[in-house]
């Protein structure tokens, strides 16, 4: 059946294109495929038949208003939040040269994608204060789970420490990925009054046998490591490396974890002019400070300048692809193939139109807010902060005092307000316990909304 | 047809302009709480160390960009006949549709009640794949084609794991498989064996039965193959591995060329990825966002990834009840705006998938044909057989009788306007171009192509450095790679660039 997306579907074209191949029906270039496995039905996708797009535009508003948004703003966290995506991230990313272009491998055709993604790579290594930044993993929890295995095939050692106040996906997704490889994933434990990874406990896990520290700033929890610098100079004692997973939009405020000492970045670009997209597509960043080993060990594309074989101008290439599975194959770095390039230079452009000024007013937004909800929910007398002294960034883990955390998700949902996820969703212990996200987006009067409807539900809540 | 590529000599970001100006607004309204709360944050970790990154008006960020772009090909450009690529025309009312904000602004942790419209999505393309693979249950979580065989490997490892069989630690790959079979492999902790291809262009059955083992733990295969032949002896090689009580895993790179008309499932195939953005139409993005949604039968159902979406009669739910799952090999859900663009495109055509696959391998044979008629290119392989989504072929003979490369072929392509196939893979035959012109390209196209390696061709026994010193076209000539991966001169970002400007290299 002739179709609009398949040019040469009209009976006419079809019969001049078999007759080069001196054939008289289609299935006759099938004729090598056994019979007895022919599909001998039509498949059974769709709506019966091919759709119009006036149809199948219908169909689909249909489904999607089964969706619910907030009115204000969303303040449901959990490692992503909802950001402005700036008008002109979305114009540069539905520019088709880019969105509908393939990997890089013809650079001479390809200069203007290869330059902003080495735009992205020069921009993220600065914010996250590392050497290299990668041309982009598929999300913040593939981007640890690759920067776990790198670093066990640097040191040659198993054993990973993973703090307890990262985010319970990526470590599990660090789990399945370390799977393969053997490694040993050892827990490093909360303290429980700072909300922050336990040092003693730490100390007391760290040894030889140790490749590497998994930590996250601000974690979970959205409370900010503060001794971030300690927790790297202890990792670096016992030979071992410090993998640091960071929020990209606080490093307009606090220092890139690379200046820290950390030896491997990762982070997730969501927020940077990048949708929740109800948790992806994202891109995930990976970067290591100067080291020939990690660069050698380095998963995922790379993008480099060059000069023309001529020698008088300045291009970018695809560069260190022996690392790659297409050349390396079964000893490659990493199977990944397709990544989220597109993502990265949405993060460049995203980056490039805040400038360092804008990053850092954004910080300063994100962190003033979180700071204001504290200080409201405090004043309620009902919520408080489930760590008390310590410095929240974005998502602040609130208490609700015994009451169900589960319920209040709940009754603020039927009131029109998104806050979570209910920590009962990954920890047992915690039912009264639940995150709240602020960014850009939320006014003042949203923040009071929220503590005005929460205190009243928090009346209402035994 | 004549083609000039966009130049602009676009500086980088950095060197735009020398003026700091007002960069996007961002509101004062918190700077009182947030100079509080940073009084109180250890002086350590506030940020010290600069910030370089350049403050530029936004007419100057548009334009920079929007001149990049230019410099840039994708399938709304020209073709883009990229062997095992799939780079098919990614139809805008997928994009449009996909783009809405009550797909985009979803939170992953919102109440699955307030977002039951995009669970029923994700449910039906997973009915959907499950039909068209042959199929039982799909996860849709792994974010691309790589991640979802590393996926299928994992089932495999877990599947032996939990029959007290960890003995099967070899997974078979043909020498002539994608890359990331093998290294998918390797991340699953399997030894990875080897098997090569017979002249036939199918999968060498003699070695195969060779290399079999009680530690076999499974085979993975791609039908058609690399060199875009249907491997006919399939059910043979099916039953081989399941004798051994290994596992059969399909790499659905190539699934293009055969939907609607054989499934992987009735080949004996106990394990399927797809690739969304190739097969179904969501677009590369210059190397991703992807989407590989894994499919499995029925007894490895509880070994997939959680959570998949259910539905109870009433609602849709994220189900985190398979009892093996081999955990989560990603965050969230998987790649949702892949995944719904995919949704649009399947809803559209329907029962015309098979046109797809149809007119793919029609279009495929077609230039096939008129480039065997050339002087220089051969056809290794399946003498006599028909490709089906894409071919390979081989500039050996071009290469000793005129000193023309694949390479330097490639680059004369890029100069009419054209872009390259894939080149020097499968790695079993030299000076290959791998090319595959899917469904979406025209005839007139189609035709450009052949015409445009016939003129090369021609041109090499004529001028062989005419072609090697192409391309001249594009916005710059040919690159020195040498330069560009030598330890000495290496820049993967600015900062290096710069060292290396001022020491005047």
């Amino acid at each position: 059946m002739p179709h609009n997306w398949i040019p040469n579907s009209s009976p006419d074209i079809k019969k001049e294109l078999m007759r080069e191949l001196g054939i008289n029906e289609i299935q006759e270039l099938f004729n090598d495929v056994p019979t007895k496995i022919i599909l001998n039905k039509g498949l059974s996708v769709g709506f019966g038949k091919p759709l119009t797009e006036y149809e199948v535009r219908r169909l689909f508003n249909e489904l999607v208003s089964k969706n619910r948004l907030s009115s204000i703003p969303s303040f449901v966290g959990g490692g992503v939040c909802q950001h402005y995506v700036p008008s002109v991230v979305k114009a540069v990313l539905s520019r088709p040269e880019f969105y509908t272009s393939y990997t890089p491998y013809q650079a001479e055709i390809a200069q203007g994608l290869l330059q902003a993604i080495f735009e992205y790579q020069s921009l993220m290594a600065n914010l996250y204060g590392v050497k290299i930044v990668n041309a982009s993993m598929y999300n913040g929890s593939t981007a640890s789970a690759e920067a776990v295995l790198m670093a066990a095939r640097v040191k040659k050692k198993k054993k990973i420490l993973v703090s307890d106040c990262a985010h319970p996906e990526i470590v599990e997704v660090i789990k399945s990925w370390a799977f393969g490889a053997g490694l040993d994933i050892v827990k490093v434990r909360m303290d429980l009054k700072s909300g922050e990874t336990d040092l003693s406990d730490l100390r007391s896990k760290l040894d030889g046998s140790t490749a590497a520290v998994f930590i996250q700033t601000p974690n979970f929890f959205g409370v900010v490591e503060s001794a971030l610098k300690e927790i790297i100079e202890e990792t670096h004692k016992f030979d071992a490396l410090s993998i640091v997973y960071s929020n990209p939009l606080s490093l307009g405020v606090f220092e890139g974890p690379g200046n820290l000492g950390a030896d491997i970045v990762v982070g997730d670009v969501q927020g940077l002019g990048i949708s929740l997209n109800y948790g992806g597509p994202s891109a995930g960043i990976l970067g290591i400070n100067d080291d020939k080993e990690l660069l050698r060990q380095l998963p995922g594309r790379l993008i480099g300048a060059t000069r023309t074989l001529s020698g008088d101008e300045l291009g970018f290439t695809m560069i260190l692809q022996t690392r790659e599975q297409h050349i390396k194959r079964e000893k490659a770095t990493s199977n990944i193939t397709t990544n989220s390039s597109l993502e990265a230079v949405g993060a460049a452009v995203y980056l490039t139109l805040l400038g360092s000024q804008g990053l850092r007013k954004l910080g300063e937004a994100i962190l003033g807010r979180t700071h204001y909800l504290i200080k409201r929910l405090l004043d309620t007398g009902l919520a408080e902060p489930l760590f008390r002294d310590s410095h929240y960034f974005r998502e602040v883990s609130i208490k609700f005092q015994g009451r169900s955390a589960d319920q209040v998700v709940k009754l603020l949902s039927s009131r029109g307000i998104s806050i979570g996820p209910a920590l009962s969703k990954f920890y047992k212990e915690l039912s009264d316990c639940s995150l709240v996200c602020v960014t850009e987006l939320h006014a003042r009067r949203d923040i009071d909304v929220l503590v005005t409807v929460l205190e009243d539900v928090l009346r209402g809540v035994q | 047809m004549t083609f000039r590529q966009a130049k602009w000599e676009e500086p980088v970001v950095f060197e735009l302009s020398s003026f700091s100006r007002q960069t996007f607004l961002i509101d004062d309204d918190f700077v009182n709480e947030a100079s509080e709360a940073l009084k109180r944050v250890p002086k350590s970790l506030i940020r010290s160390s600069e910030l370089k990154i350049p403050n530029l008006s936004e007419v100057e960020v548009v334009r920079h960009y929007n001149r990049l772009s230019q410099m840039s090909y994708g399938v709304d450009v020209g073709p883009v006949p990229l062997g095992s690529c799939t780079m098919k025309y990614n139809p805008k009312i997928c994009e449009e549709l996909a783009s809405d904000p009550r797909v985009t602004d979803l939170h992953p942790y919102q109440d699955e009640e307030e977002v039951q419209g995009i669970l029923e999505i994700m449910y039906l393309v997973q009915k959907w794949l499950s039909e068209i693979t042959g199929m039982d249950e799909c996860s849709l979580q792994p974010p691309a084609g790589a991640a979802g065989e590393f996926v299928g490997a994992l089932i495999i490892r877990k599947y032996h794991h939990d029959r007290g069989h960890d003995n099967k630690n070899e997974m078979i790959v043909p020498e002539a498989a994608h890359g990331s079979n093998p290294a998918s492999s390797a991340m699953a902790g399997f030894k990875v064996v080897k098997i090569p291809t017979a002249p036939n262009g199918e999968t060498d059955i003699e070695a195969l039965k060779s290399v079999l083992s009680d530690n076999t733990a499974g085979l993975m295969l791609t039908n058609p193959n690399t060199l875009g032949i249907f491997e006919s002896s399939i059910i043979e090689i099916s039953d081989l591995i399941h004798e051994r009580d290994a596992l059969m895993y399909y790499d659905g790179a190539n699934l293009n060329g055969i939907l609607g008309i054989v499934r992987p499932g009735d080949m004996g195939f106990d394990i399927v990825h797809l690739n969304l953005h190739k097969t179904f139409a969501a677009p590369h993005g210059g190397g991703g966002p992807g989407a590989g949604a894994v499919c499995v039968k029925r007894e490895l159902v509880e070994y997939l990834p959680v959570p998949i979406v259910g539905f109870d009669g009433r609602s849709y739910k994220l189900r985190y009840d398979l009892s093996r799952t081999i955990g989560r090999v990603s965050w969230f859900y998987g790649n949702i705006v892949p995944i719904v663009k995919s949704f649009v495109y399947i809803a559209s055509l329907g029962p015309a998938l098979r046109e797809v696959a149809e007119i793919s391998v029609l279009n495929t044979n077609y230039l096939m044909s008129k480039l065997m008629r050339l002087k220089g290119i051969s056809l290794p392989y399946g003498e006599g057989r028909w490709r089906k989504h894409e071919f390979v072929v081989s500039f050996e003979n071009l290469l000793k009788e005129t000193g023309v490369s694949a390479e330097d072929v490639a680059k004369a392509l890029l100069d009419r306007g054209l872009h390259a196939p894939t080149i020097y893979f499968p790695l079993i035959v030299k000076e290959a171009h791998m090319i595959e012109v899917t469904e979406t390209e025209t005839k007139e196209n189609i035709d450009r192509l052949a015409k445009a390696y016939e003129e090369i061709v021609d041109l090499a026994y004529k001028n062989p450095q005419a072609v090697k010193s192409t391309p001249t076209n594009t916005s710059v000539k040919r690159l020195d790679v040498l330069v560009a991966n030598h330890p000495k001169t290496l820049a993967p970002t600015y900062d290096y660039l710069e060292k290396l400007k001022s020491q005047g290299v």
